[in-house]
């Protein structure tokens, strides 16, 4: 059972100038369950598209270290070579054809052929390719594939209209039944199905990993990978940090490798903060259907003045609040704005009472691109409050330019002048026109989205200690999602942990780090002692 | 006093370089149409024609199409493309000018009057119109002209079947309007053109026609300086970024399109005085991409525009059809392939202002 079978050995690897691999080295057995286990950006998929040569990872440069498979040393240059040597990888996108059934997705392109007389003649004049198909066959094969895993669903059914659990498995069910398959990749497999499903899959991965396949088994939940998992692996920033058996650890200190002790805490004048007891925002049971970021009941407060954090890993929902909140994707659920209920999806009533955004797609959302400073600057202001309007109902060009100057100047934002289209600027200076526009309707709640994703050092310490500066001296509330948890922790005075679009639990600042892993693995604070 | 002349000289090439800086700075098809025009122009004075008449000629046509230009600045701010639904605001135009003919009206008053009813029915059909672009959102470059194609063949109907009786306005045979109405039947021909009318250097100015044209402008330039012109704007340009404001994107949409069928359905009225007919059935279908074009090869884009390209770009534009037919009558006397000509030069520069109205005519 415990033969080598794949082994990374010292992989490095570069994109543009960063570092995302150092040196990591680990094996995986014949037979085993091998949980792979990190925060996003950790290496994970970087890893996975090394061991599917990726041209993702070959157009950049390609990689330094080696691979081997059963002891043989492989050069894998493209996703073909990996399937010739038994590597498969079901992936978190279904890559399934819905007008074809159970049968024909599983045998695309390695279909059978019949051999007789027919067969013969056209496949000399047309190719090899004009046979006709030993159906029955293909339809026995597949049978046995959906057996292994203990499906009692009909292989001639059509995809189309398959519960998503199912279609997990038919993708599968396509990989096991490749001829001599050796390692399969499963990326999250769990995330889309339903708790009764996720079971009878990890059933499934015993049995695959029984008949001797390795099973790569990557996901956030601590739980499954405890309660399946032989070994597991983890990454952190490019970097490997441990891998052992699972048996001999436990959720909680995976957990805690997985979050590692970044988190510094630098919080200054900490202590005399006094916050009031007042809570200015209110969120209960909040539904948001915003792609890849569903929020499935979320509930909390905010104080009066209060900084806010919302984390947790991505995908998870933790996006989905504040532009739920905003209306910009339909949500249902209930929000009491300083005492008045408000009216979910209904945007501009949100902004006239005082509600800002900065959104996390800056370019999407937050900017208008091809536009000048001063002109994204003053236009949520003008179209909320009737700001910058002559008294002819006009843009009164002088006023813009005016507030325009003292935002740059205010904010640093570098740039030719307030003309400058905001397309070429960088992403730190992109963000701060946008947090201009925000701060242009003069909001009392303010709510920034990854506010320094994408941005350098420099500009990112100038955003945080803006947005804490706000804060402090005139009391804004500001309530800030990202997924960097050290940020979070550094400006914010409470941080809830949102994971599968729930709300995990909530933690002050300078909790220990285990505890913010665990919660974002999905294991609830049930019994309430991570808050105590 | 040398190093002044030298100083003068470096001067002069400075502002040589600024206006050569200031040429690249204008859109590369309205410097190639303009071209065009001034290479048919000289043809023109070389063969013998006047350039006073040619010019007269060219402020004709620009006036009575700066309007239907016009019309798609609305439109294209709101990110719903460039107008091509033209026909959808003449067909109202025309609808309103025919009962006006009808109830009896004539002169200034039938003009007056039926370029308010235009606006009423442009506006009520621009409406409905701009709920239909909310419908097909990504797709009204391919609905937009086939809605005006549509309207067109339906209001082919219409004029067979309306019941008006003028002897005037129906066939001599049969029942249904005529193909073209003269307007002078109803005193109604030129007015506009004719009012304060004069002549500078042999050039006919049509003041009256010019000016209604530049009011037109004005009141669009100052309407995209207000709140909602802004927002439409905004809209156009990224409609996340509005609806993140508060803005009501599909709303502001159904404004945009409103104004662009109104402006349309006004500028039948201009339009039909200064040819002095109102013509029927498939007319309306032939106004859309030309009018397009005009706005296209003044400078504007898919999705963005100006007033200054309308007025540039009209002129240019139907300046060039315009001298294009003396001139090459002139020049190819007797051979019969003057208005296949002009057809060529007309549907190449649609052509060509179409092939780059996505990335803007650069």
């Amino acid at each position: 059972m415990s033969r080598t079978l794949l082994e990374f050995k010292n992989i490095s690897k570069v994109y543009s100038g960063n570092q995302v691999l150092k040196d990591v080295s680990f094996d995986i057995r014949e037979g085993e369950i091998h949980a792979l286990l990190g925060e996003n950006g950790a290496g994970k998929s970087t890893l996975m598209n090394i061991l599917f040569g990726m041209p993702v990872i070959h157009s950049t440069g390609g990689f330094t270290g080696e691979l081997t498979l059963a002891g043989e040393k492989v050069d894998i240059l493209s996703p073909f070579d990996a399937m010739a040597l038994g590597i498969g990888m079901v992936h978190q996108e279904f890559m399934l054809i819905p007008g074809f059934t159970i049968t024909e997705n599983i045998k695309l392109n390695r279909e059978i052929e019949k051999e007789n007389v027919l067969n013969s003649i056209t496949s000399r004049l047309f190719g090899k390719r004009m046979k006709t198909l030993d159906r029955k066959q293909m339809n026995k094969d597949a049978r046995k594939a959906l057996d292994k895993l203990d499906m009692d669903i009909e292989e001639f059914t059509l995809v189309q209209g398959l519960p998503i659990g199912y279609m997990q498995f038919v993708e599968i069910a396509r990989e096991i039944d490749k001829e001599g398959m050796k390692v399969l990749v499963l990326d999250e497999p769990t995330a889309v199905l339903t708790e009764s499903e996720a079971e009878h899959l990890l059933k499934a991965m015993r049995t695959i990993a029984q008949s001797g396949i390795a099973v790569v088994f990557i996901s956030h939940r601590l739980n499954e990978i405890t309660a399946v998992a032989d070994r597991v692996t983890i990454l952190r920033d490019g970097e490997l940090v441990v891998a052992k058996e699972v048996k001999d650890t436990n959720a909680l200190e995976i957990a805690e490798y997985m979050v590692g002790r970044k988190v510094s805490i630098d919080r200054t004048s900490d202590e005399a903060r006094q916050l009031s007891d007042e809570v200015v925002l209110s969120v209960k049971d909040l539904h948001v259907a915003m792609p890849n970021e569903n929020v499935k009941g979320v509930s909390f407060e905010v104080k009066k003045g209060e900084v806010f954090g919302i984390g947790g890993l991505a995908g998870q929902g933790k996006l989905g609040i504040a532009n739920g909140i905003m209306g910009l994707y339909e949500s249902k659920g209930e929000v009491v704005l300083s005492g008045k209920s408000m009216q979910l999806g209904k945007t501009k009533a949100m902004l006239n009472a005082g509600v800002a955004f900065v959104s996390e797609d800056r370019k999407g959302v937050g900017l208008l691109i091809e536009e000048s400073i001063e002109d994204n600057i003053m236009f949520t202001a003008m179209s909320i409050h009737d700001k910058f309007l002559s008294s002819a109902r006009l843009s009164d060009k002088r006023a813009i330019r005016e507030h325009a100057r003292n935002m740059i100047k205010d904010l640093d934002i570098r740039c030719t002048s307030e003309k400058q289209h905001t397309g070429r600027l960088s992403g730190g200076n992109q963000q701060k026109v946008c947090v201009a526009r925000a701060l242009t309707q003069e909001p009392t709640i303010l709510f920034v989205s990854e506010p320094t994703r994408g941005i350098d050092i420099g500009a990112k310490k100038l955003i945080l200690d803006l947005l804490l500066e706000l804060s402090q001296k005139q009391g804004m509330t500001i309530i800030m999602t990202s997924s960097e948890l050290a940020e979070l922790c550094s400006i914010c005075d409470r941080v809830a942990i949102i994971c599968e679009g729930e709300m995990a639990g909530i933690l002050p600042p300078d909790a220990p780090p285990t505890h913010f892993g665990l919660m974002m693995s999905g294991i609830k604070d049930v019994e309430g002692e991570l808050t105590a | 006093m040398m190093s002044e002349v030298i100083k003068e000289k470096s001067g002069f090439s400075d502002a040589l370089k600024r206006a050569y800086a200031t040429f690249r700075r204008i859109p590369f098809s309205t410097r190639a149409v303009g071209g065009l025009y001034f290479v048919v122009l000289i043809i023109g004075i070389l063969w013998g024609a006047s350039p006073a008449d040619l010019f007269t000629r060219s402020l004709h046509f620009f006036g009575v199409w700066a309007i239907y230009a016009l019309s798609n600045v609305p439109s294209i701010q709101s990110g719903t493309g460039p107008n091509f639904a033209l026909p959808v605001g003449i067909v109202t135009g025309l609808m309103a000018m025919v009962l006006m003919m009808a109830a009896g009206l004539t002169g200034w008053t039938l003009l007056l009057v039926s370029a308010l009813l235009a606006l009423v029915f442009g506006s009520i059909f621009g409406f409905l119109y701009g709920k239909l672009m909310n419908a097909v959102k990504g797709s009204e470059m391919a609905i937009a002209p086939y809605t005006g194609f549509a309207i067109t063949a339906l209001f082919g109907l219409v004029w067979v079947a309306i019941p008006i009786t003028h002897p005037r306005m129906i066939f001599f045979l049969g029942d249904g309007l005529r193909h073209q109405i003269p307007l002078d039947y109803f005193d109604a021909n030129l007015l506009f053109a004719r009012l304060l009318e004069f002549e500078l250097f042999g050039v006919t100015f049509r003041t009256g026609e010019l000016l209604v044209v530049f009011l037109a402008c004005i009141l669009m330039w100052l309407f995209f300086r207000t709140k909602t012109g802004i927002a439409i704007s905004a809209v156009g340009r990224n409609p996340m970024y509005a609806k993140a404001s508060g803005i009501n994107v599909d709303r502001s949409r159904v404004i945009a399109n409103t104004m662009s069928t109104a402006i349309a359905s006004f500028g039948v009225v201009i339009y039909a005085q200064g040819f002095g007919f109102v013509q029927l059935y498939d007319f309306p279908m032939f106004f859309a991409f030309p009018a397009v074009a005009c706005i296209l090869v003044g400078g504007a884009s898919g999705q963005r525009s100006k007033v200054i390209n309308v007025l540039v770009g009209t002129f240019l534009f139907q300046g060039l059809l315009a001298i294009a037919l003396p001139v090459f009558t002139r020049v190819l006397a007797g051979a019969d392939v003057v208005n296949p000509i002009r057809m060529v030069i007309q549907n190449g520069v649609i052509l060509y202002a179409l092939s780059r109205m996505s990335k803007g005519v650069a």
